[in-house]
């Protein structure tokens, strides 16, 4: 009764989705004030019947009803409470019904939060997002059916993947959905202002928090599944340029773009054209990387099951949505008035630079990881696009960018001052000057990459810091004005800082983990030793544990310093039987923001187990440095100031003692 | 068919959606056009401009350049609008009713239409506690061998309950757990010809129908305690013919054939497999071109067949034969075929069917001495055997 019932909503969402699209699109036709009003209604109504569907699949799945296909497929009585509720959309169906549900939540906010838009601006963003849920719920339904029945019930399910049996896939899928989705409210904003042929600093005002807060979600996503495979898979890898995970960071990168040139379209009415491409592009990379996953095209750990019915029907909607947007914009353009103008040296000039390189960036990975599959497709050639060319082509593209970052904030809008800005910078680019030395001296000098890689680091932090010190007006006032002032720096300042300061983190810990990461592989017995840097590791003992659904194999290692004992040490490997397949668990230390990672191999017959150990040392701050990225994100959308970008640098004057204003609107 | 309470829920939910187009329509509310909602942005930057000023975050110099710029976008969006506060753009009533029909009639009507396509509603949910706790007569034999495994896996040596498992196991399709359930029954119960054949017997449907290495071994062993064991006689034929040695499965079919007891229920499927045995290896039957001619059970036909109920096999046994019986009705030039079909009639008990047959082959081949004389043969041999 429940899965029919939780088909039946579905249905209704669909058909509703449908309504969304005809009556909003209607009346914004005709500008008929009635039908567009029903574009807020039907919105909730979609997210109500949605969430109700993905509730009955929830419900289904706790109670191990196996007369859904879904559930026996990947649900095990056995299993953890949690991974009951998880495994929903840990298989194709539940994860895109997921998508879907996401999809609603925003058009559902849209029509909550958009009681400031005006009402063909709301109708038409509704009707896109509305076209966009009718081809997924479509999807869903018709290639994808969650609650398909199966009779007679088996007594037991097949279990959920057991990689995906951990706490992650709880956190992991619905960041990344609530970022690409979120992307999918931009789109909707960029194809209704391209409807309606104008577009000025309100528009960017009214899409600023919706990219933000995909942004945010995105960033947070991204690390949670690179700190996800960093401990699951036992590579002891953060980032493999798997072509997955190249399909989350293409959103991102052109989502980084779009917020930046945002800024400059909502202070500056500048850029518009330039920044509705970007948010099609952005919402396009976004379900290139859903085609990518879910069609099969690709076989990882998220390609849950291949089907080229799916991957047909996914190509299809892509083209719709990108051919789509693409030629609207081709279109209807030019028609777009472009306004503001600015000097090349200038904030807006700050982040045209950044706008390019992001773009550029985004489109060599974009490449790296299209090429192959087009060769396969033409050729039959198989290759793979390694590291080696991503790290060549995007970090040469990043290092120009990341070393601009810090001059951005401190330019004044419309024309800026470089050199002025680059004397500011002098602290900051003395200190890293000074940290390259040190840790070149330290390092006798053999790499190039680790001095200059900390240095530019170090510059990009301490420069996000000057950019507050400089707002603050540090030195140049008492220290108790400058306090005051630092307090009434807006909250999207701080978070412009913040975030760049995650940036700096993040480059510090990806430097700090190539350059002194020491590894050991050992093949050794109980009682045997290995050296893993300072740390000597002991296998105590290999012991059989049994878990709810699974039997492990438990390798316990003493950690040693010197001769001082620093306690124990698990890794182990898990069976579950009713795939009849294994994971690899591997065990982690963390000293400060430094990790110690172990992970073993299938024991040999004659006791003989590969061990893989290494110390990493700050390699925390890569995850760190993105959840800093994504508090900047946060605080700025606390932010609900309206921007106003006020030209031309003018001599401070001291403040006079106000309290902080309560934000307009 | 569809229950009255699931009937109600459908309903309640379709109501639930028609309300919520059915209700924005019948509001009437001002259009709030662009050019408002965009002043309202700017002059709530224009205030905030003076906040800041006044606050002192905000040099004049600078806020009368940023108050300028808004003024200046202020006056666009003036400019940009005037096409957009049409008169006409009022709402009007038959476009509300056009919307409010199509509505009423697109939701139910799609709804159900798909859902008629979809939905499954005559399948009745099943949580598992609750399938635990109903009594044990519902024959829902997958929560029975749940059951059973809980049990064992509580008791991992009652054999008994792994020699229940076991069949039970190959009739659902689970071979592998079969022949793993009968494998720890081996262990804990000790071996026996019966239990190594129906190992065996599992790993060959594990394998479809391949008798693999591990199920011949089986087999051996259950020949080693008993070499009249016909299970394991049976697939020993089939591995020696899987192996290209034909003769051989000849002869073990026909010593099977001749040992087994009157009626036994596997006969038909020895013969058939004789037969086919027999075409491959001897001189005597027709030629390499003839055998696609007489099919035998292919492996996956023997593979189903042992998965099967005595029952459900008798029912396959029963559509080889009308397969066989058409295909002669139209060719009637095969001889072996006739025979085939005779034995099989006899096997099923229709006598009359049988000599039909007999007599059948006799009219296609009554100028073939040879064919005669051994039509006659069997003719004999049915009725001695029959």
């Amino acid at each position: 009764m429940i899965a029919e019932i939780g088909q039946y909503a579905l249905i209704l969402a669909l058909v509703l989705s449908l309504l969304q699209v005809a009556l909003p699109g209607w009346g914004a036709l005709k500008g008929d004030p009635v039908l567009m009003g029903t574009a807020g209604p039907i919105a909730f109504a979609l997210f109500a019947f949605i969430a109700f569907s993905f509730g009955a699949l929830v419900q289904l799945y706790l109670a191990s009803d196996f007369t859904v296909l879904n559930v026996v497929e990947n649900s095990h009585s056995q299993m953890p409470l949690i991974y009951k509720i998880t495994s929903t959309w840990g298989n194709h169906e539940g994860s895109m019904l997921l998508w879907v549900l996401v999809l609603g939540l925003f058009g559902a906010l849209v029509a909550l939060f958009g009681t400031n838009l005006p009402d063909r601006l709301k109708a038409l963003v509704l009707a896109v997002q509305g076209s966009i849920a009718t081809a997924f719920l479509a999807f869903v339904i018709f290639t994808s059916n969650p609650f398909l029945r199966l009779v007679p019930p088996p007594g037991e399910g097949r279990d959920l993947n057991p990689i995906l049996q951990d706490p992650g896939l709880a956190i992991h899928p619905p960041l990344l959905y609530l970022g690409y989705v979120g992307l999918s409210v931009s789109f909707s904003f960029a194809v209704a202002a391209l409807i309606e042929g104008r577009i000025d600093a309100a528009w960017a005002r009214w899409t600023r928090p919706w990219t933000l807060a995909a942004w945010v979600f995105l960033t947070l996503g991204i690390a949670m599944g690179s700190y996800w495979a960093y401990y699951e898979l036992g590579w002891g890898g953060w980032w493999f340029w798997d072509p997955v995970e190249n399909a989350s960071l293409m959103p991102w990168l052109a989502a980084t773009a779009l917020l930046h040139s945002a800024v400059v379209m909502e202070k500056r009415d500048a850029l518009k054209v330039w920044t509705v491409l970007l948010a099609i592009l952005a919402f396009s990379l976004s379900l290139v990387g859903t085609f990518l996953v879910r069609s099969g095209v690709l076989t990882s750990v998220h390609a849950f099951a291949t089907d080229p019915a799916r991957g047909v029907f996914i190509l299809g909607i892509l083209t719709f949505f990108i051919a789509g947007s693409l030629a609207l914009f081709a279109l209807r353009a030019s028609e777009l008035r472009q306004g503001g103008i600015f000097a090349p040296v200038s904030r807006e000039g700050a982040l045209v630079f950044n706008n390019l390189f992001l773009t550029a960036a985004t489109f060599s990975v974009l490449v790296g990881t299209l090429y192959p599959l087009a060769l396969e497709a033409a050729t039959g050639a198989k290759i793979t696009v390694g590291p080696p060319y991503f790290n060549l082509v995007f970090g040469g593209l990043m290092l120009p960018l990341v070393f601009a970052m810090p001059f951005g904030p401190l330019l004044a809008w419309k024309r800026g001052d470089l050199l002025g800005v680059a004397q500011r910078l002098m602290l900051a680019a003395g200190l890293a000057v000074v940290a390259a030395v040190v840790i070149a001296a330290a390092a006798d000098g053999s790499s190039v990459f680790a001095p200059v890689g900390i240095a530019l680091a170090c510059f990009v932090i301490i420069g996000a810091l000057t950019d507050l010190a400089e707002r603050a007006g540090l030195g140049k006032v008492s220290a108790k004005v400058s306090l005051r002032r630092l307090a009434g720096v807006p909250r999207s300042g701080y978070g412009t800082a913040i975030a760049h300061m995650g940036v700096g983190l993040c480059l510090l810990g990806i430097v700090c983990e190539a350059s002194w990461s020491t590894e050991t592989i050992a093949s050794i017995r109980v009682g045997d030793s290995l050296k893993v840097g300072t740390r000597t590791l002991t296998l105590e003992r290999m012991e059989n544990r049994t878990g709810p659904n699974f039997r492990a194999r438990v390798a316990v290692f003493a950690i040693r310093e010197g001769a001082v004992a620093k306690g124990t040490l698990e890794a182990s490997r898990r069976t579950f039987a009713a795939r009849q397949m294994g994971t690899t668990e591997a065990g982690i230390r963390t000293y400060g923001l430094s990790q110690l990672y172990v992970s073993v191999a299938e024991e040999t017959a004659d006791g003989h187990v590969s061990v893989r150990a290494s110390y990493k040392p700050r390699v925390l701050l890569i995850w760190l440095g993105a959840v800093v990225m994504a508090i900047g994100g946060a605080l700025s959308l606390t932010d609900r100031r309206l921007r106003v970008g006020a030209p031309k640098p003018a001599a401070r004057r001291p403040a006079k003692p106000e309290p902080r204003p309560v934000p307009a609107e | 068919m569809i229950s009255a309470s699931l009937f109600t829920a459908f309903a309640l939910m379709t109501a639930a959606a028609a309300l919520a187009v059915l209700w924005p329509l019948g509001r009437t509310r001002a259009l709030k056009g662009a050019r408002e909602a965009d002043l309202a942005v700017y002059r709530d930057q224009l205030a905030e401009i003076g906040r800041d000023r006044e606050s002192g975050r905000l040099p004049p110099e600078q806020a009368e350049a940023a108050r300028i710029e808004v003024a200046r976008r202020i006056l666009a969006a003036d400019a940009g609008r005037e096409t957009v506060a049409d008169p006409a753009a009022a709402p009007a009533t038959w476009r509300r009713r056009a919307a409010a029909v199509a509505a009423l009639i697109l939701i139910p009507a799609g709804a159900a239409g798909l859902y008629g396509a979809l939905g499954s509603p005559e399948i009745p949910g099943a949580p598992l506690a609750e399938r635990l706790a109903a009594p044990p007569d519902r024959g829902d034999i997958a929560i029975l061998v749940r059951r059973v495994e809980d049990h064992l896996a509580q008791n991992p040596n009652d054999g008994n309950g792994y020699e229940i498992l076991a069949p039970v196991y190959l009739r659902l399709g689970r071979p592998d757990d079969a022949a793993r359930a009968i494998g720890e029954a081996i262990r804990i119960l000790g071996p026996t010809a019966e239990r190594h054949s129906a190992r065996g017997e599992a790993l060959v449907v594990a394998g479809n129908g391949l008798v693999s290495a591990d199920a011949q071994r089986a087999f051996k062993a259950a020949l080693a305690l008993d070499p009249k064991e016909p299970r394991a006689l049976f697939f020993s034929g089939v591995a020696a013919e899987q192996d290209g040695r034909p003769a051989q499965a000849a002869a073990i079919f026909r010593r099977l054939a001749a040992e087994a007891p009157a009626g036994a229920p596997y006969l038909p499927m020895v013969r058939a497999a004789l037969a086919r045995a027999e075409a491959e290896a001897g001189p005597g039957a027709a030629p390499a071109a003839a055998a696609p001619a007489a099919p035998g059970p292919s492996a996956a036909d023997v593979q189903a067949a042992a998965a099967m109920s005595a029952q459900d096999r008798s029912a396959m046994v029963r559509g080889m034969v009308d397969r066989l019986e058409a295909r002669l009705t139209e060719d009637p030039n095969d001889l072996d075929g006739w025979l085939r079909l005779a034995r099989a009639f006899t096997v099923l008990g229709e006598t009359d069917k049988a000599q039909g047959a007999i007599k059948a082959a006799r009219a296609a081949f009554k100028d073939n001495q040879e064919a005669l004389g051994r039509i006659d043969a069997a003719e004999k041999d049915l009725a001695r055997g029959g």
